[in-house]
């Protein structure tokens, strides 16, 4: 066992978070995360260069890395800088594409030549991928996705439909075909309606129901480290307000009453750290969809945990839009929404691990 | 990153298992896994069972009869004897006092004590806590005054564990008023059947009899007694607290809890049904599981991780370790329903079997194990100590 990243992904961490703090100063990364198309063209040509996408791939597949710890690095730090680009949607799109054979479109994502994003939830569809009702017909779907991430900034959008037998396909629609409506998100960054009306489309896969699930978990691994990130900088922020803020003639860092909540948050922070690493050496085993729901639904307990006491120990300060810490806690809180949120995962490991049934 | 034991290390863990499977009895496991009082000679006689192979004094250096095993192995050990349902082994001689003495005790009392420790001769308990002296464990009052080659103790000690079995008291007593509280403490070991001596018990929560109130009236202890310098009882007493606890979170003991827990709930029926099939029941299995999932990991991290963290990183595991004990004993205990309710006494554990006779003890280990958050350094306590180390102060 050994719990030290490899020499390769410190040097990426590293530079990545060098990166992100040069791009995304506090201001700056407000006025992308909220205004506009939610993205910065140099930016992510810089985060290509530095081969922060080809992370996401494996080698097999046109990319450097791929494996479970490569994704929490990348995502760790994109938590840490609160980076409003789209990472989440090409990466659903990266491992999509890759799963099949599409090393054109890869090499070009990997690139920053080419964006792409994943629809797949539909407003009557949330946590079950059968109620899809976008559906193909012929070479064109017809259909609409919800809050697709990164659809406000993307060229190319994989569709998840039901094909003619009614199994679950995987569809590449040009975004330009589509009707988008973009907008960016409470806690940042963008996304988009996608509307589908006998929109052409490429067929994958008619039958892309194992796929999909194997990237919605790489998805929500990445998700958990994000939080893990974004956690780690405000357990810090609100550690460094407590002894800095001066009430009753002294820091309130001196009252016990804030100490042990400050505590308590604290462990949880190492729990989630302790799950994220767990599911993500378990990302390539016959565990994953487990160890990955069991990490989403702690994240999802320890994220809330962690914004709403942050926020109150920062008192009106943590309320306001100029703080950063307030845009951390949305985050964290928003991360929940994202890919099943607590009770979709808890159910999840109830289902996988039936107690009613001796293991 | 790599999530997986060593070929090496799945063979110790192995040869753990087949050593169990050996040696610990049936009945005694199955009495560890009920949740029964275990007695005296059950108790010698694992501690014995382990020591013929070398396997009781596991945090010992070879030279004074430890297995010489890393964090690691001791780790390893600790989680399959707790899934095998062994006895813990009684920590007072072997975890406490050992360590201490082969780190601050003289050649003369390394070379005696230790080894009796070893065959099961002398018994060990605690003389630590006061009624008056818990969590503010320095404003301990119970004086030694020197009186030539002897100390003469006098005072109360409290929450001493398994007391009444014990053959000699290791004891903190306060030999000088000057100075700063801790800076008058003295670390001084006793027999326990020395005139002046008398040991009372405390009956607990649940019924069960494990902690004595003990009573020092003119107790005359020689001063080679004295373990280390007069006066430096605190940083022995700290010493004992930091020293490495591989096992403070109890994963391995959790984890053979929670496997009950699930059994019974597919045992037991609720609404028709077996309780394991109700939704809200299994959530909250499944809720706990996971939290037990990441402190096996925050475990390992611990383990297989630099220094630099232990201090802080053993409180955090020691308070949410005791949580989720707790939570599961909860869990247990409420799983009985109606049933819960008997007073599990060997009569009605035995004939009336109201309760599945490895449950019937659920309700008392709940209670018994709300100790958990307390002792040990109050979960409470243990979040000073994380305060002390985040603020850098």
């Amino acid at each position: 066992m050994d719990f030290t990243p490899t020499e390769d992904r410190r040097m990426i961490a590293d530079s990545f978070r060098r990166f992100l703090a040069d791009k995304f100063p506090a201001e700056r990364r407000n006025k992308i995360a909220y205004e506009g198309a939610c993205h910065d063209a140099d930016s992510w040509a810089g985060m290509a260069e530095l081969g922060i996408l080809g992370a996401l791939v494996s080698e097999e597949d046109g990319g450097f890395g791929g494996a479970g710890f490569d994704i929490t690095t990348v995502f760790e730090e994109a938590g840490r800088a609160l980076c409003p680009e789209p990472l989440l949607g090409n990466l659903l799109a990266l491992r999509l594409y890759a799963a099949h054979g599409k090393a054109e479109r890869v090499e070009a994502i990997i690139a920053g030549a080419e964006r792409a994003a994943f629809g797949f939830d539909e407003t009557d569809s949330f946590g079950d991928l059968g109620e899809i009702a976008t559906a193909a017909s012929g070479d064109t779907l017809t259909g609409r996705k919800t809050v697709v991430y990164g659809g406000q900034a993307a060229e190319w959008i994989l569709v998840a439909a039901k094909t003619a037998s009614g199994k679950l396909g995987l569809y590449e629609v040009k975004a330009s075909d589509a009707e988008v409506l973009s907008y960016p998100m409470i806690d940042g960054g963008g996304a988009a309606e996608i509307i589908l009306d006998k929109t052409p489309a490429t067929c994958l896969s008619d039958d892309a129901q194992a796929a999909i699930e194997a990237a919605l978990d790489a998805g929500r691994l990445a998700l958990c480290a994000e939080a893990v990130g974004a956690m780690d900088v405000l357990k810090d922020m609100t550690r460094d307000y407590l002894m800095q803020r001066q009430q009753f003639g002294r820091p309130i860092a001196t009252f016990q009453a804030l100490q042990h909540r400050l505590v308590d948050f604290s462990i949880e922070i190492e729990q989630a750290r302790s799950i994220v690493i767990y599911a993500a050496g378990n990302l390539e085993t016959e565990d994953r969809a487990l160890a990955v729901a069991k990490a989403k639904n702690l994240i999802g307990r320890a994220g809330k945990l962690v914004a709403e006491e942050c926020i109150q120990m920062h008192g009106g300060i943590g309320m306001t839009w100029e703080y950063a810490g307030s845009h951390y806690a949305k985050r964290l809180i928003m991360i929940d929404h994202q890919l099943g949120d607590t009770e979709d995962m808890l159910r999840k490991v109830m289902a996988l691990t039936d107690i009613s049934v001796a293991a | 990153m790599d999530l997986n034991y060593t070929p090496e290390e799945e063979a110790f863990r192995q040869e753990v298992r087949d050593f169990l499977k050996e040696n610990l009895s049936e009945e005694l496991a199955t009495k560890v896994r009920n949740g029964r009082e275990l007695n005296r000679d059950d108790m010698v006689g694992w501690h014995a069972t382990l020591q013929s192979r070398g396997w009781l004094a596991v945090t010992w250096p070879k030279e004074y009869g430890g297995p010489g095993w890393d964090a690691v192995q001791r780790h390893i050990f600790d989680e399959e004897l707790a899934l095998a349902n062994a006895p813990r082994t009684v920590p007072f001689g072997l975890a406490m006092l050992g360590p201490v003495l082969i780190k601050f005790g003289t050649e003369e009392q390394k070379s005696t004590i230790l080894p009796r420790i070893l065959d099961g001769s002398d018994w060990w308990c605690q003389g630590y806590s006061e009624p008056g002296a818990g969590s503010d464990l320095a404003s301990l009052k119970t004086r030694a005054v020197r009186d030539g080659d002897h100390y003469v103790i006098n005072g109360q000690k409290t929450w001493t564990t398994l007391g009444q079995f014990a053959d000699k008291i290791f004891c903190l007593v306060r030999t000088s008023t000057e100075g700063k509280p801790q800076q008058g403490i003295s670390f001084v070991l006793v027999d326990i059947n020395t005139p002046g001596i008398e040991m009372r018990p405390i009956k607990l929560i649940e019924g069960g009899y494990e902690v004595n109130e003990v009573f020092f009236t003119d107790v005359r202890v020689p001063v080679s007694n004295l373990v280390g310098e007069e006066n430096m009882g605190w940083t022995i007493a700290k010493y004992l607290l930091g020293h490495e606890r591989t096992n403070i979170a109890g994963v391995g003991a959790s984890s053979e809890a929670l496997n009950q827990l699930k059994a019974l709930a597919r045992k037991v029926k609720r609404n028709g049904q077996p309780l394991a099939k109700d939704p809200l029941f299994a959530a909250k299995v499944a809720e706990v599981e996971i939290d037990l999932e990441a402190m096996r990991l925050t475990n390992l991290r611990m383990l297989f991780g630099s220094s630099d963290a232990q201090g802080s990183v053993s409180s955090m595991l020691k308070i949410k370790g005791t949580v989720i004990r707790q939570a599961i004993n909860d869990l247990s205990r409420r799983a009985l329903g109606p049933a819960a309710a008997p007073f599990p006494s060997e009569d009605v554990i035995g004939n009336y079997g109201v309760s599945p006779a490895e449950a019937a003890t659920n309700a008392a280990n709940y209670f018994n194990n709300r100790k958990l958050s307390i002792f040990g350094g109050s979960n409470e306590i243990q979040r000073n100590i994380i305060t002390k180390e985040t603020f850098g102060a």
